[in-house]
């Protein structure tokens, strides 16, 4: 496989099986630095299983997955990896529902994540200032005092994102961002994501075909634990293969 | 095995064999028979000892019985007559007969009656007697209990009378016992001429256990210097035998002691693996189970004594239903409203542990009830060295018959498949139109119902008290962590470990610091099996 | 920085308790001792100690809280550092007894002669001197809350496996406490108590000093929870109780927090045993009980937990009930006990004071209404987190 140098992630050989069913087989996926990469693939394809293993959910029981060019993830926990400068959106929001969302934004803001040093934190001027400008590129700063709990489903969405936006991370791993978003929305989160993707690396999975078109990214296709093609979205679709597995004819 | 229950035995064996109506191999005339019979009475003890000896060179079968009576103290004789005769009820009451034809005697009256006296000087002669009469009998059943007798007491007098049963002997079976009583006798005997004796090490050591061991131990006392190092190794032979048996039987107590838990947790980890809900008041199901027992007992005791026997048959499904309905009870009326809030659960159930403690405490008070064993469940059996007990025996194979069956009822049947697909995935399982709250219900009634089982064949084992199932809630639990959720096969493997393991402990650490031990390493080892020994893999799991 | 944090500490629900606590250290010792006996507002001698215990009782139930109102832990071996703590003030008051012992031995307790010992074993060094005894309070607690959280915590034992297994360490402490060659009075514990600083534990003045140092310890207690709670890490330790792998995903080691609320925890757990028992003059295994841990649990869930002060309410509250009910009833105690565990769980799942929470939430309710404001949907502040995996 190519250099691993100058990658921001580089997978090559994954594998990792369940009770004898192999969910991720033989997987290998390199992201450049500010690049945004799209996977697609059927239900089963290994999509959340390959998050799983990079934010060290999951261990491999094969394989090399390498963040920075250099770094082995396979050795580190979430928390490591998380510090690292890899960031992560579920399928499902899961916002801290008993906490505000200036809190929430608040708690996940890049700071140190020491025991001590959270006890004794306390938010500076430049903090204020950065948690507020995230809360208005997310739209939820009139609800800044409101319980996340209260949110809408598209709000927690949103607040899920501008938590990723504060850990400022090098490589953000987004899943599945526009569910439950009406299509104004789909289209306002594919213009924040492109924006982020101008100095960070986005790994984005989708299943709505517009939304992934609207990113105009590179586009890999997963099906059964491994790469079924690689490309821009219309090679991609374009790709017999592919049209038999996932898209249907 | 105690003395009453050993004489019982004899006196069941004798009515059986005798009822077939062996043919005397040396059968007398009444006639003579009878003032032999009778110079049984008078005299002192040796003078009995003499008649003894008479009767037995006879060598008529019909002597036993009479000798068996008289072992019992169950032996009279008219005082006016000084005819020896049986009675049919004991001390000397019922109906009046011969003890050599079988005549009823209408003549003599109770109040006439005197008991033959016997005291263990007597008795040691008659078993040697009675051993030596049916050691020539036609029946192979009662050769080898004579065998076996004379092998017990190896009387060196009784040697002519076992070579001559050893040279008509025709079972290879008894022969062996037999040449074993012999090399014993043997062994015992100082006139026998070293060769002999050499011979007889052997023989002796193949008797093996402890029985072998004191007498090979009682003989090296004896030996001749050069004999010694024969014994010597003999009986370092059947140390490291013995070192063998210890383990065994220290591996059977685990496995004794594994079934316990293995009851006693199974109903634990099937509500656990399927509802995620921990119950605090499963110690108590169990408990309720053992009361069950015991009110069954109680009302048999009193209203029909004669099924006694049965009690466990009636106690068994009575403890299933009435467990099994609290059960669903307390999950219909209080664990349905805390879905999904596991740790409310366990507080909610220990609250109603306290509430049935309490209750049963008010209803039979904090009193120790004792439970009693049927016939069929007391005594104790040998197998090979190991002594192994009945009541314990059959909770091992009941503990195993419950874990079967669950498996089944697990693997074949409707609602297993509903509890598989529910401990797998719940959500799914539910999407999928399987009703879990039934499933649920019936889950829990099914747990509470195993520890009513347990409950019952705790009760063989131990007393009963309102806070019977807190002594094994503990250990139970540390069954389930060891093993695993959601699967039987880990309560299984976890029960018999912290089982087995306990008992090899105990030995070198004591009872209460073996259970810390077993504690700790548990705790350490869930470090490397967080989810225990046969936990589910997959995304699914991690939540 | 710190200065920061202890100011947050002080927002105004601590302020008064803080306040009312210290109130009641000046006011019960002074009504006791400086008030004629027979006066109305005289408290009796007796319930000075009493009154001393509830304190005790309630910082344990605060104790309690940290871990499981805030961090989600649900400790049902709290008892066992309680009785650690309670284990080394009484090694120190046993050693204070010195020849008025039955033996008269200068050296050794009681208990070690009748067993023939001949020397003092090695942890009893140093136990006369009050300042050594009182590092051993708070150090052998929480020595090992670290250790058990540290292996508990780092192989991600969480929910009701750990709840047993927190049961399981105390069970086997209970076992261990019970052996007489632990070398600490085995099944009668120690007791017999004479003197605490050269004072008669028995004393009024004694008491009353006592009662005040409870508190006072309590105060401090609220304080330190207070501050840990408003933090941001208090918000970090109520996001892993709500969500803890995605905590984990953005960067908190989960485990840490885990481990500092426990250690924390365990060690006001000790300091209020170590008050508990000169107060009652007694320390031995039963305290270790798996069963007096699970009480505690309820005596936080009655005051309403993920609070500071519901904990206080409640461990006060359910030993009152408990001292009447077991005087009045003595046979009714224990299914009082269990009923409230039923209850609390089925009906009162934030406590007394969510239940005035509710109260209040349905006035304002009322006003809202009647201005017509749009009523805001209710959060489920704290309490009753839906499950919430983290996909």
């Amino acid at each position: 496989m190519t250099d691993k140098t100058g990658t921001m992630l580089y997978l090559d050989g994954v594998s990792v099986a369940f009770d004898g069913f192999k969910a991720i087989n033989n997987l290998s996926i390199i992201v450049h630095p500010a690049e945004m990469l799209a996977i697609i693939g059927p239900n089963g394809a290994g999509k959340t299983t390959m998050m799983d293993i990079i934010t060290g959910k999951t261990r491999p029981d094969d394989g090399q997955v390498l963040f920075d060019g250099r770094t082995d993830l396979t050795k580190l926990d979430e928390a490591a990896i998380a510090n690292l400068g890899i960031g992560r959106k579920f399928q499902k929001p899961t916002v801290f529902e008993s906490h505000t969302v200036w809190d929430n934004i608040e708690m996940a803001l890049k700071k140190p994540r020491g025991v001590f040093a959270t006890l004794f934190y306390t938010a500076d001027a430049a903090d204020i200032a950065r948690i507020t400008e995230i809360l208005e590129t997310v739209r939820l700063i009139a609800r800044k005092d409101d319980y996340a709990a209260n949110l809408s489903h598209g709000q927690k969405q949103w607040l899920e994102i501008g938590m990723l936006l504060a850990q400022d991370p090098k490589l953000l791993l987004v899943d599945e961002p526009v569910a439950g978003m009406t299509d104004s929305e789909t289209v306002e989160t594919a213009k924040l994501l492109k924006d982020i993707a101008k100095t960070r690396s986005v790994v984005v999975v989708e299943h709505d075909m517009s939304f992934v078109r609207e990113l105009g990214s590179r586009v890999t296709c997963l099906a059964e634990g491994s790469v079924l093609a690689e490309g821009s979205l219309d090679q991609v679709s374009a790709n017999p293969v592919v049209i038999e597995r996932y898209l249907g004819r | 095995m105690n003395a009453i229950l050993f004489l019982q035995r004899i006196a069941l064996f004798l009515v059986l064999t005798l009822g077939l109506a062996v043919p005397a191999q040396a059968q007398i005339a009444d006639a003579d028979l009878l003032p032999l019979v009778d110079a049984l009475a008078p005299g002192n003890f040796k003078d009995r000892e003499g008649a003894i000896g008479v009767l037995v060179t006879t060598g008529d079968q019909r002597v036993v019985p009479i000798l068996e009576v008289l072992l019992e103290g169950e032996l009279y004789f008219d005082d006016a007559t000084g005819k020896v005769v049986f009675t049919s009820a004991p001390s000397g009451k019922g109906t009046i007969s011969d003890p050599v034809t079988g005549a009823e005697l209408p003549t003599l009256t109770e109040d006439g009656l005197e008991k033959v006296k016997v005291n263990n000087g007597l008795r040691r002669v008659l078993r040697t007697a009675i051993g030596q009469m049916t050691l020539l009998s036609e029946d192979a059943g009662v050769r080898r209990f004579a065998a076996q007798s004379i092998l017990r007491d190896a009387d060196p007098a009784q040697l002519e009378l076992l070579d001559s049963a050893i040279a008509a002997e025709t079972d290879d079976d008894i022969q062996l016992i037999m040449q074993r009583a012999r090399a014993v006798i043997m062994l015992k005997t100082p006139e026998a001429s070293i060769e002999e004796k050499t011979a007889a090490v052997p023989i002796a050591q193949a008797i093996g256990g402890r029985d072998a061991l004191n007498i090979l131990t009682t003989a090296l006392a004896g030996a001749p210097a050069e004999l010694q190092p024969t014994i010597q190794s003999a009986i370092d032979g059947l140390a490291r035998d013995r070192a063998v048996w210890d383990v065994a039987q220290n591996v059977w107590f685990g496995i004794s002691l594994g079934s316990v838990l293995l009851l006693a947790a199974i109903g634990l980890a099937i509500t656990f693996g399927v509802m995620g809900v921990i119950n605090m008041a499963h110690g108590e199901m169990v408990m309720l189970g053992a009361y069950t027992t015991f009110v069954v007992q109680e009302i048999i005791r009193q209203n029909f004594p004669g099924l006694f026997d049965w009690s466990l048959a009636i106690a068994l499904p009575l403890a299933f239903l009435v467990t099994g309905l609290i059960g669903i009870a307390i999950e219909r009326g209080i664990i349905r409203f805390l879905y999904g809030r596991p740790l409310e659960t366990l507080l909610a159930t220990w609250g109603l542990s306290l509430i049935i403690q309490q209750a049963v405490q008010r209803i039979f008070t904090a009193n120790i009830r004792e439970v009693g064993n049927p016939s069929w469940m007391s005594g104790s059996f040998e197998l090979g060295g190991l002594a192994i007990t009945w009541n314990r025996f059959y909770i091992v194979i009941f503990a195993i018959m419950v874990f079967l069956t669950l498996l089944c009822v697990l693997k074949y049947t409707a609602i297993g498949l509903h509890m598989r697909a529910v401990t797998q995935n719940r959500r799914m399982a539910s999407s999928m139109g399987i009703r879990t709250p039934l499933v649920d219900a019936m889950t829990f009634g099914l747990g509470s119902g195993i520890a009513g089982l347990a409950g019952v064949a705790l009760s063989q084992i131990g007393n009963v008290s309102p806070n019977l199932g807190q002594g094994y809630i503990i250990d139970s639990f540390m069954v389930v962590v060891f093993g695993g959720v959601g699967n039987l096969w880990g309560t299984l493997v976890g029960a018999l470990t912290l089982g087995i393991a306990n008992k090899f402990i105990e030995p070198y650490a004591g009872a209460v610091l073996g259970k810390i031990i077993i504690l700790v390493l548990i705790i350490l080892f869930i470090q490397r099996r967080p989810r225990g020994l046969f936990a589910l893999k997959g995304r699914s799991i991690e939540a | 920085m710190i200065t920061q944090a202890l100011f947050r500490a002080l927002d105004k629900k601590a302020i008064w308790i803080v306040a009312i606590l210290l109130a009641v250290a000046i006011l019960v010792p002074a009504s006791n001792l400086l008030l004629p006996t027979g006066h109305p507002l005289r408290l009796p001698n007796y319930v000075v100690p009493l009154f001393g215990k509830y304190l005790t009782y309630a910082m344990l139930a605060l104790a309690l809280d940290l871990v499981w109102g805030y961090c989600g832990i649900l400790s049902l071996g709290h008892g066992a550092f309680f009785a650690i703590g309670g284990y080394a003030m009484g090694m120190y008051l046993m050693r204070q007894i010195g020849t008025r012992g039955v033996y008269a031995n200068p050296i050794l307790p009681d208990f070690m002669v009748f067993l023939n010992w001949k020397e003092l074993p090695w942890y009893w060094y140093g136990m006369d001197n009050f300042w050594i005894a009182m590092i051993a309070v708070v150090v052998v607690p929480g020595l090992l809350a670290f250790v058990f959280g540290f292996l508990a915590f780092r192989s991600r034992v969480t929910g009701v496996y750990l709840s047993i297994i927190t049961q399981a360490m105390t069970y086997a402490l209970l076992l261990a406490f019970f052996r007489n060659d632990m070398g600490f009075g085995g099944n009668n514990g120690l007791t017999d108590f004479k003197d605490i600083l050269g004072q008669s534990i028995s004393a009024p003045g004694t008491r009353a000093s006592l009662f005040a140092a409870s508190a006072i310890a309590l105060a401090l207690a609220v304080l330190a929870c207070s501050m840990v709670v408003n933090s941001k890490l208090g918000k970090v330790m109520v996001a892993v109780r709500d969500a803890e792998s995605r905590t984990r995903f953005i960067g908190y080691r989960v485990e840490y927090v885990k481990l500092f609320a426990f250690v924390v925890s365990a060690i006001i757990a000790g300091i209020a045993g170590a008050l508990y028992v000169p107060q009652v003059g007694i320390i031995n295994p039963s305290e270790f009980d798996p069963a007096n841990s699970i009480e505690v649990v309820i005596w936080t869930a009655v005051g309403g937990r993920g609070t500071i002060i519901g904990p206080i309410i409640g461990g006060i509250l359910v030993n009152v009930g408990k001292s009447y009910f077991t005087g009045a009833f003595p046979e009714y105690w224990l299914f009082a006990l269990g009923a409230l565990f039923v209850v609390t769980t089925l009906f009162l799942p934030k406590g007394i004071v969510g239940l005035i929470g509710q109260y209040r939430a349905a006035t304002t309710k009322r006003e809202q209404h009647d201005r017509g404001d749009p009523t805001p949907k209710q959060v489920e502040a704290g309490v009753d987190p839906q499950p919430n995996p983290a996909e």
